[in-house]
């Protein structure tokens, strides 16, 4: 796709007037991209047959700067929708996608989230089903705000509940948490510190297809630790079942660019966003076999085993420190602040 | 991490623990001044592996928790007038007497959150039809860095930007306390990163004249445990002697080129401390040559003195006389999310420490 073709070198109001040139910007690059069966009807929705439950996820993108290290609004887009379906414990199947773009944004930069957008729903095996566009005026918006649903289908082994979670199951994660907040922070206006961390986002939906293949409904929870990042988390299952969380900080896995980042700018890394991590709580019986086949799988290299779930401190999550000491992780309460000194 | 995992490795740690385990007899109470120490006290849970008649009564070296009430509404008011405010992050959910500096950003306040007072300057040259001040609040940590700024303004002839100062000293502090008459403290963690900057010079007197224990003391779990012992060891041996737990930063001196800087732009003036009222020659403000830098008085700010809600014991946690969880509205009416005082806000403060990290004190 070469923007000469398009015609147009900027996306105005006009582009979300539903008039001809609304046509000119779904026909030249959004049909185009997504061609589908579903999408070439050019209908106002779509008819979709499921199998089963189906799951249902919804989410909007509004992140600033659009592009970063490691992904950009687009295929975060994707990613964070794709990933919510999947911690339900379905296989994401389709997907809708929203536009709210603001005036004065350049087709390029346009094209380029659509593409990625594209790159991040093949990847995923899922399609772009159904969508809108909208223009608002300059200084109405933040360059373009992304929502997309997803829908899929329920995994026929999958009986995921908080109220399944039993004194002693088991707590992993797949992977180093708190890269995607790092590198939104580090590419932000106005701090200056350079650093080559990149965002974690990605799909998960594979790696929790295999584990519920093999492990079914031993497999009690999945949770992604998006915003508020994997303490908040914790700390909404903790009181979700009235029972206690215990961690150990030595076992979090934390690569060392994104903890030298985190002693840097006085935050904690068990606040800061993830957007390719998420968590399972497992029969303990399945523990051992499902850290191996994390760790075999491309999304699961650095899983780990956190925790487990305790009838003690119910509602609390404590994590015993590097020292031996112990600490509660309480829920973020506002956005994490630089500190003063 | 170099100078990281080494300061929280559990063994190194668990010996000192040990160690002032075998040689505590008597009760001591310790009060380890920055809010900094009080945070990695608590989030790593050393204060349940001390003895128990080890008691660490939390200081007031918090900068958010003492910067006074008037000046946030000073910012506030500011910032409503349509000045670009530039503050450290810390400061922005800190309780005025109405709103904070995040709710009257929420209501379109031009609220810039900076890791530095340099790109305020920036900031300034970028918006020459706008006034920009930084709020530069803090100890003597914060100090050249505002100060330099100012310095900075200068050099490019930038002349709408200014700064609204409260900068506070730790050494007079320490002396309020020790003059209370409820003051119970057998000892004092001085604050390391203030004395990299300022050096330990001014910690002999207080030595001499209180006959106390004073140990420059680091943040890292190995580093504090370190300094609790070395002050237990001086009270068991009774002895009141200045050491230095964290010489890998701390020089005798301090940093030259960092003082340089503050003595330029400041000069020592009397300071009020929210919760503690003003104490003579506690601060610095900005010297006569560049008071056109000084917000306070380039706009001319109303101000009606407020009093500080009467349910809040900010004053007496601040003073080590009471602790976060002895205040009746703690985590009950008073949480992070509504704070009633600062302490429960700032990322130093004993009450958000207390809140957030200790493990037997919330249900």
């Amino acid at each position: 796709m070469n923007i000469e073709d398009i015609g147009f070198e900027t996306i105005n109001l006009g582009h979300g007037s539903g008039g001809e040139l609304t046509r000119n910007l779904l026909d030249k690059i959004i049909f185009k991209t997504f061609s589908n069966p579903f999408l070439d009807q050019k209908h106002d929705g779509s008819i979709v047959n499921f199998n089963g439950e189906i799951a249902i996820s919804t989410d909007s993108f509004v992140i600033t700067p659009i592009f970063f290290k490691g992904g950009d609004i687009g295929s975060l887009a994707v990613h964070g929708t794709v990933n919510d379906v999947a911690m339900c414990g379905a296989v994401p199947k389709y997907l809708s996608l929203a536009f709210i773009i603001e005036e004065g944004l350049k087709v390029s930069e346009f094209i380029q989230i659509v593409l990625a957008i594209k790159k991040a729903a093949d990847e995923s095996d899922v399609l772009i089903i159904t969508g809108d566009t909208k223009v608002v005026e300059r200084g109405k918006g933040d360059k373009i705000f992304i929502n997309t649903t997803g829908f899929g289908e329920v995994h026929p082994k999958a009986n995921i509940s908080v109220q399944n979670i039993k004194e002693g199951d088991k707590i992993l994660v797949n992977g180093y948490i708190a890269q995607h907040g790092m590198a939104i922070m580090s590419e932000r206006e106005g701090l200056q510190f350079e650093s080559t961390i990149e965002s974690d986002s990605t799909n998960l939906n594979f790696l929790v297809k295999d584990l519920l293949d093999k492990f079914g409904e031993k497999i009690k929870l999945f949770r992604d630790p998006t915003r508020g990042g994997l303490g908040t988390i914790l700390h909404e299952i903790a009181t979700d079942i009235s029972k206690g969380v215990f961690l150990k900080e030595e076992f979090i896995p934390l690569e060392k660019q994104v903890a030298a980042a985190c002693e840097m700018l006085g935050l904690d890394p068990m606040y800061v966003a993830n957007e390719g991590v998420f968590l399972v709580v497992v029969d303990p019986s399945i523990e051992a076999e499902v850290l191996t086949l994390m760790r075999n799988h491309e999304k699961g290299k650095n899983a780990a085993l956190i925790g487990e779930i305790t009838n003690e401190h119910p509602n609390k999550v404590v994590m015993q420190s590097l020292i031996g000491g112990k600490r509660i992780v309480s829920p973020l309460v506002g956005e994490q602040l630089p500190r003063i000194c | 991490m170099k100078y990281l995992s080494e300061y929280r490795n559990f063994e190194a740690t668990k010996k000192v623990l040990d160690e002032i385990h075998k040689i505590t007899t008597r009760e001591w109470n310790i009060m380890e001044i920055c809010g900094g120490q009080t945070h990695g006290l608590v989030k790593n849970g050393i204060l349940e592996l001390l003895p128990e008649k080890v008691r660490m009564i939390h200081g007031p070296g918090c900068p958010v928790c003492v910067t006074p009430l008037n000046l946030i509404d000073k910012a506030i008011e500011l910032l409503e007038q349509g000045v670009i405010v530039c503050s450290f992050g810390d400061m922005i959910r800190v309780p005025g007497s109405k709103k904070s500096l995040l709710e009257a950003k929420a209501l379109g306040g031009d609220l810039r959150i900076l890791y530095s007072p340099i790109e305020a300057v920036s900031i300034a040259k970028e918006n020459p039809d706008k006034e920009v001040i930084f709020f530069a609040v803090g100890f003597e940590t914060t100090a050249p860095a505002n100060a330099l700024s100012v310095l900075h303004a200068e050099k490019e002839g930038i002349t709408n930007y200014s700064i609204l100062a409260s900068h506070v000293l730790v050494p007079p502090a320490m002396e309020a306390i020790l003059d209370d008459e409820l003051c119970s403290i057998d000892a004092f963690l001085a604050a390391g990163h203030v004395c990299a900057i300022m050096g330990i010079q001014e910690y002999y007197p207080l030595v001499k004249k209180y006959k106390i224990p004073i140990v420059v003391t680091g943040f890292e779990p190995l580093d504090l445990v370190q300094g609790i012992y070395m002050a237990v060891k001086q009270l068991e041996d009774g002895q009141s002697k200045l050491e230095n737990q964290y010489a890998r930063v701390v020089k005798e001196y301090g940093n030259k080129a960092a003082i340089d800087v503050i003595n330029k732009v400041f000069e020592i003036g009397n300071r009020e401390w929210r919760g503690i009222g003003e104490i003579p020659n506690s601060g610095y403000v900005i010297k006569e040559a560049y008071r056109k830098y000084d917000a306070e008085s380039k706009f001319n700010i109303s101000y009606i003195k407020v009093p500080e809600n009467a349910d809040c014991i900010a004053g007496e946690i601040l003073r080590g006389i009471k602790k976060p969880n002895q205040c009746d509205q703690f985590g009950k009416a008073c949480k992070p999310a509504n704070p009633l005082g600062a302490p429960m806000v700032s990322s130093e403060g004993a009450c958000a420490a207390y809140y957030h990290f200790s493990n037997n004190l919330i249900d």
